[in-house]
């Protein structure tokens, strides 16, 4: 697994370790037509009591980065090498049964579809319980209990008649909430949440998300927020990462990538979604093209055939040099910070309204 | 791309809006539900669509906003008559449509077509993108000048595909671009009115605002009617003049985009605004918008509320919305056409309130703690966000 080249610059060295920390991800699929490159040479640290948000679009590599913190992919088709630290503990190489002590514990994970997430089988309150009596050895009874309390804090009505129900009783953001209290019954430090609110109504999009806010406040959790709605992340993330093709193109706070993107991808993002404030007459500007097959990813910068940029640069940088991602606040992208400014603020900028 | 659409053979010009296309009037559906043993009879009704009035102008864009289970897809499928109305009444340019049968409708569907939400079930993977697309003029029987296949050239060209795929299959082709095939078919038979079922929620969001810029620039320049259905309030208010939000099968409040975006009467149509997260780009700008939480879900149709159906999860509702269904009407303060069914209208303002409205027990409770906490262990807690 050494033989992978390093491709980013390695962590400066803080004062303390951070809670997460992913350095040189690489996720490959083996699959009929070929090797998958699913998540390139990726790299990230969280903070306890932060969100950290990962926008993209679907086959971005988002949701198999996290699969892969919670080990949770098949090792006889799936190729994981880097490193991940969670509060100093190694993850990419550990056995099973570490990580089965981990998960559900420590780490925890919200799933997008709540429906298949859950199984129709069990009461929803056996399965919220079921964690906590593996973790903690405690009883039945006081399992039940602590389902009990948990349906109370996410504002189910009628805990204690509800927690006997299956999920098909319960309506759609009552389900959502059932599994955020499924996650969050051991107290983990690190919470993933991939695309939590999907499937949801806008109203009952905006009770959860407020809610998740609300318990990371009460119980200090670290949160991976997956997403490919920008608005989600604005309100409820404090830094941001966004990906393409597998790998981070833009990193910085969430406040600094709204205000001052940098990345092309980015920008083009930000201005082909229609906003309740934007200009009507003015035309969308989608990004041209789809995204790439990870199968056979375009060489240099990923993004090169969809970027309308890649002139300013010249000499063929983008197709044949990748470019780097730098530690900090920072776009991988060839466009020099000055260049950078000049297209966002004379081009962008005004579109965004 | 879409900002060279070629158009097809000039078409007679298009008529000035103002004329009512496709009329609604009281239009209900329920769908029985049958139970009982040894003999199964009819114990209730799921009463998805429950007298829904609403008017498609000539070359209008109308937008149908709500959330999933309030009948907005089942309006859509009333009005192209793809399901016939339990009561109510449809007219399409002055002609009764509401019982008509296959062959009086014959004439009628080829002037109404429909684009569906989900482009990888709504194309027949083993037919050619050319019999797909050439599929509605065969069954009508149309045989344009030059040829069918001229024809269905020309269409791919007008939604931005190469003409020269004609022969490829719906895999060859990514979410955006099988799209733009259902809208070419949906084009083959020079409509008058589209019915759009949320054409772009299945697709990245990046590719979204391809289809929205190509069905945009098709409404403009040929003059088609579209009725928009969505759930993405965004989505709706950049295409659609003008829009109705729906409620658990009922029209709750309808007028043109200023109005129920910037103007809202109904305290629905608040809670649905306030609701849509929205990305701020300017530094230091504070979110001035409204924030309402209701609580809870959608009620079930089977069993709707008394009176007014938004009543249970209305934080102004009083004793005669329960009594009393409210009308959709022009109430005081609304501009001509803006309607609003409701008995306490809100103020006309999306502006933030003095005080948040917050419904839902278990954020309530957290959101409490949370303003105490700050007063207990102000010196401790370093971490607040």
């Amino acid at each position: 697994m050494t033989t992978l080249t390093t491709t980013e610059g390695t962590p400066v060295p803080t004062g303390s370790d951070p809670f997460l920390s992913v350095r040189d991800l690489y996720v490959r699929f083996s699959t009929e037509d070929g090797i998958v490159k699913a998540v390139d040479g990726l790299s990230f640290d969280l903070e306890r009591g932060q969100t950290l948000g990962i926008v993209g679009e679907s086959g971005s590599g988002k949701s198999v980065t996290n699969l892969a913190v919670l080990g949770l992919h098949n090792p006889k088709a799936t190729e994981i090498a880097g490193e991940i630290h969670l509060d100093g503990q190694e993850l990419t190489g550990a056995k099973e049964k570490t990580l089965e002590k981990l998960r559900g514990n420590k780490m925890a994970m919200i799933f997008q579809d709540a429906l298949t997430a859950l199984s129709p089988y069990y009461t929803v309150g056996r399965q919220i319980a079921e964690p906590f009596m593996k973790h903690t050895g405690a009883s039945k009874r006081e399992g039940r209990q602590r389902a009990i309390e948990m349906l109370t804090k996410v504002g189910i009505p009628q805990p204690t008649l509800r927690v006997d129900d299956y999920p098909h009783q319960f309506s759609g953001g009552m389900r959502q909430r059932a599994m955020i209290a499924m996650a969050l019954v051991c107290n983990p430090e690190l919470l993933i949440a991939d695309e939590p609110t999907t499937a949801l109504d806008v109203t009952v999009q905006a009770q959860i998300l407020d809610l998740l806010k609300d318990l990371q406040q009460e119980f200090g959790s670290a949160i991976i927020l997956i997403t490919h709605d920008l608005g989600v992340v604005a309100n409820t993330a404090d830094d941001l990462l966004v990906m393409y093709a597998g790998r981070a193109v833009e990193r910085g706070s969430v406040k600094e990538i709204l205000t001052r993107p940098q990345h092309p991808y980015t920008w083009g993002l930000l201005s082909s979604m229609p906003r309740l404030s934007s200009d009507v007459n003015e035309a969308l500007h989608p990004i041209p093209g789809s995204p790439p097959s990870l199968l056979n990813p375009p060489s240099g910068c990923a993004f090169h055939p969809r970027c309308a940029f890649t002139a300013e640069v010249g000499g063929g940088r983008c197709t044949e040099e990748r470019p780097l991602l730098p530690e900090g606040r920072a776009a991988a992208c060839h466009l020099g910070p000055e260049q950078q400014h000049t297209f966002f603020t004379e081009q962008i900028k005004p579109r965004l309204g | 791309m879409t900002d060279h659409v070629t158009l097809p053979a000039p078409r007679d010009a298009a008529p000035a809006p103002g004329e009512p296309l496709l009329v609604a009037e009281g239009v209900t559906k329920h769908f029985p539900i049958y139970g009982g043993f040894p003999f199964k009879r009819k114990v209730g009704a799921v009463q998805a669509v429950d007298g829904v009035d609403l008017t498609v102008h000539e070359s209008e864009s109308f937008g149908l906003v709500g959330e999933s289970g309030c009948g907005k897809s089942t309006t859509g499928r009333l009005l192209t008559r793809l399901m016939e109305p339990t009561s109510g009444k449809i007219t399409y340019a002055g002609q009764d449509i509401t019982h008509a049968n296959r062959k009086e409708l014959a004439p009628v569907r080829s002037e109404i077509q429909m684009i569906f939400q989900d482009p990888y079930a709504s194309l027949n993977p083993r037919q050619t993108v050319g019999t797909i697309i050439g599929g509605p003029m065969e069954i009508n029987g149309i045989n344009p000048p030059g040829g069918r296949e001229k024809r269905i050239r020309e269409l791919l060209e007008t939604v931005g595909l190469n003409p020269e795929h004609y022969n490829r299959f719906p895999h060859e082709f990514s979410g955006g671009q099988r799209q733009r095939i259902g809208v070419a078919r949906a084009l083959a038979l020079e409509p008058k009115l589209i019915v759009a079922d949320e054409p772009v929620s299945a697709l990245d969001v990046s590719i979204q605002a391809q289809v929205v810029n190509l069905l945009q620039d098709l409404q403009r320049e040929l003059g088609i009617a579209f009725l928009f259905i969505a759930h993405d309030l965004a989505v709706v208010r950049h295409f659609s003049q003008r829009v109705a939000v729906m409620y658990l099968g009922k029209i709750v409040e309808v007028g043109t985009r200023d109005e129920i975006y910037n103007r809202p009467r109904h305290p629905y149509t608040h809670a649905l605004l306030s609701a849509v997260p929205e990305a701020k780009f300017v530094e230091s700008d504070e979110d001035d918008r409204e924030r309402i939480r209701l609580a809870g879900d959608v009620p079930s149709p089977v069993n709707p509320p008394s009176g007014c159906r938004f009543r249970t999860r209305c934080w102004k509702a009083q004793d005669k919305c329960a009594a009393q269904e409210p009308p959709l009407l022009q109430i005081a303060g609304n501009g001509a056409g803006h309607l609003t069914a409701c008995h306490f209208p809100e103020e006309p303002t999306t502006a933030a309130r003095d005080e948040d409205i917050v419904l839902d027990p278990a954020l309530a409770a957290a959101e409490e703690a949370a303003s105490q906490k700050p007063a207990d262990d102000a010196g401790e807690s370093g971490t607040t966000l």
